[in-house]
């Protein structure tokens, strides 16, 4: 399997990161290196195997439907790169 | 002078012969005599203070005791890097579970040490802060993630230190330093405020010299947290007593896939030595045969990069982290915020995993990885019903030289003995094991799942009749 460029775009596109024309090339083919060394699974047997997500398998735990956390929205907020009245700020989208 | 226990150290404690502001004054001395090695990120030097405290008699063996947390493990007031320029500025508003713990216990925290950037990497070299350099070539890498933690144990800087463990991460730098390293069972230590990587994959552990020093330290961070949903609910045991349990008897499999194409003699002659010794104690060899092996590194390189890929999502500029200058639109903000501030590993991680789940792809690569993953695990179940423990060497080579690995896929390959244990989700350790061309090497045992007893006791056997793990690289002031 081969990656081409426009692939590489759209993957970047998906994952919000740019990448330069300038690496384009090198950054192809290390991920077609990748995925040629993903694709030794391609000879691995799993005919009726089933998939292992998780060391464990376990039920998902589950707690008590009570209050466990105080409210540190100020601590919080205050991480953040830009904040106002309790709400975190970004660009505008809607004009 | 051998290096002081940590048994060594409380009972010096408790008898006044030094006080742990001294011990605290002193790790703090040795960061600095050492600095050239870059293990550490932030060095804490209120921690001589902190460690004004009374040691009743009947505290925990670890108060007082000096100790570094890897940087992914959140510390309340302490910035918290992850080695990344994404979190440089980041500080928590609370404590890991781990760090909880150890606070509780009575440890007292120097620093945070350096790793590779979200723990994605195998060297240290993928660090926003600059690689670290190994204390007995410092030519050489540590090893990696945990590569701070490790140069730092093997330096002589304290006594302890936490790691995490994704793929080898603890092993593997333990290994190339010369030091004990645990990899716990995956759920048996809380990953509660441990930044995450791959969350089915991740687990916290410690870096020590000894076995027993590990069994300190592993009994007080281990236990269940209600906080993290996979956290094994089910009892610590009593490590400490387990140690001298006699060897008689147990049975140890050879794993011939672990001595492939690719180990080094002079790792091999050292790991089959330190077999031998084993086998003078009443372990019984056993040749095993895992015959998935192969699979775990194709399935690892899928499985990690796709869980980074959804983990990594969270770092969009917005709520905590950094975020670019001038942001034209949303998009802009988080395109640029996350192409300015991940490394080079972690976007490659990040774009492979992220091919992998995506429409048309997602059952050649990650659904056929997990089933993949299904053999390497029933792999292990197969070979513990006829043996007790699995050994083989934790790395394929020593510790390689500073930039000798630029193509990833190399750097990929030599994690060949170890990722497999992650995906089965058992516990290992890494044992100091001699050397080979004068730089340490490390022999690897696996267990059946929460039998880390099991693993301290074979060490610290081990380590009753040989003294690699007390053995010290020289101060090298550059």
């Amino acid at each position: 399997m081969s990656i081409d460029h426009a692939t590489v775009r759209r993957i970047a596109r998906l994952a919000r990161l740019s990448v330069d024309d300038a690496h384009l090339e090198k950054l192809a083919g290390e991920l077609d290196g990748v995925l040629q060394l993903a694709g030794e699974l391609a000879s691995a047997d799993v005919e009726g195997v089933e998939p292992l997500a998780h060391p464990h398998e376990q039920a998902l735990a589950m707690r008590d439907d009570a209050v466990t956390e105080s409210n540190r929205a100020d601590a919080f907020l205050a991480l953040a790169p830009e904040s106002r009245g309790g709400l975190y700020l970004v660009p505008k989208v809607i004009e | 002078m051998a290096p002081r226990s940590i048994a060594q150290l409380a009972q010096d404690l408790r008898a006044r012969r030094v006080s742990a502001r001294e011990l605290a004054e002193q790790s703090l001395a040795a960061a600095r005599a050492w600095s050239g090695l870059n293990a550490f990120i932030t060095l804490d030097e209120s921690a001589a203070e902190r460690a004004m405290m009374n040691i009743e008699h009947d505290a925990s063996v670890l108060t007082g005791i000096p100790f570094a947390h890897k940087d992914i493990f959140c510390t309340h007031g302490i910035r918290t890097t992850c080695a990344s320029r994404m979190l440089e500025h980041f500080v928590p508003p609370y404590d890991a579970t781990v760090v909880r713990k150890l606070a509780a216990a009575g440890a007292v925290s120097i620093g945070k040490t350096n790793m590779d950037e979200f723990a994605m990497g195998s060297s240290n070299e993928n660090s926003f802060f600059g690689p670290v350099k190994n204390p007995w070539d410092s030519t050489r890498v540590p090893g990696g993630s945990s590569g701070g933690s490790a140069a730092a144990v093997a330096a002589g800087i304290v006594p302890f230190a936490t790691g995490t463990d994704t793929g080898g991460s603890i092993r593997q730098p333990a290994a190339f330093c010369g030091v004990t390293g645990l990899k716990p069972t995956y759920g048996r230590v809380s990953r509660w405020g441990m930044i995450a990587f791959a969350s089915s994959l991740d687990c916290g552990g410690v870096i020590a010299r000894s076995a027993e020093d590990c069994a300190h330290v592993f009994a007080a961070m281990a236990g269940h947290d209600p906080r993290d949903a996979t956290s094994a609910d089910r009892d610590i045991e009593d490590y400490i007593g387990a140690l001298s349990t006699t060897l008689k008897g147990i049975r140890i499999g050879i794993a011939r896939n672990y001595f492939g194409a690719g180990v080094e003699n002079g790792v091999a002659s050292a790991v089959h030595e330190s077999l031998r010794e084993l086998e003078k104690s009443g372990a019984v060899l056993v040749d095993i045969d895992l015959p998935n092996a192969a699979l775990a590194i194709p399935a690892y390189y899928v499985i990690a990069p796709a869980e980074a890929s959804s983990n990594l999502a969270r770092y969009d500029g917005v709520r905590y982290g950094y975020r670019c200058a001038d942001p034209a639109s949303l998009d802009d903000l988080y395109t640029r915020s996350r192409s300015e501030a991940f490394g080079d590993e972690v976007k490659r991680r990040i774009l492979v995993g992220t091919y992998a789940l995506s429409a048309g792809y997602y059952d050649a690569f990650y659904l056929r990885a997990q089933k993949a993953r299904r053999l390497i695990a029933n792999d292990f179940a197969h070979a513990f019903k006829s043996v007790d423990l699995i050994a083989g060497p934790t790395t394929p080579t020593v510790a390689f030289k500073l930039g000798e690995k630029s193509d990833p896929l190399a750097m990929y390959a030599a994690d060949v003995n170890t990722v497999a244990v992650n995906l089965a989700g058992l516990p290992a350790i890494s044992l100091p094991s001699g050397f080979g061309e004068n730089l340490p090497v490390g022999l690897q045992l696996i267990a059946p799942m929460f039998a880390e007893a099991r693993l301290l006791n074979a060490g610290y056997q081990l380590q009753q009749s040989t003294d690699f793990h007390l053995r010290t690289p020289k101060v090298s002031h550059e």
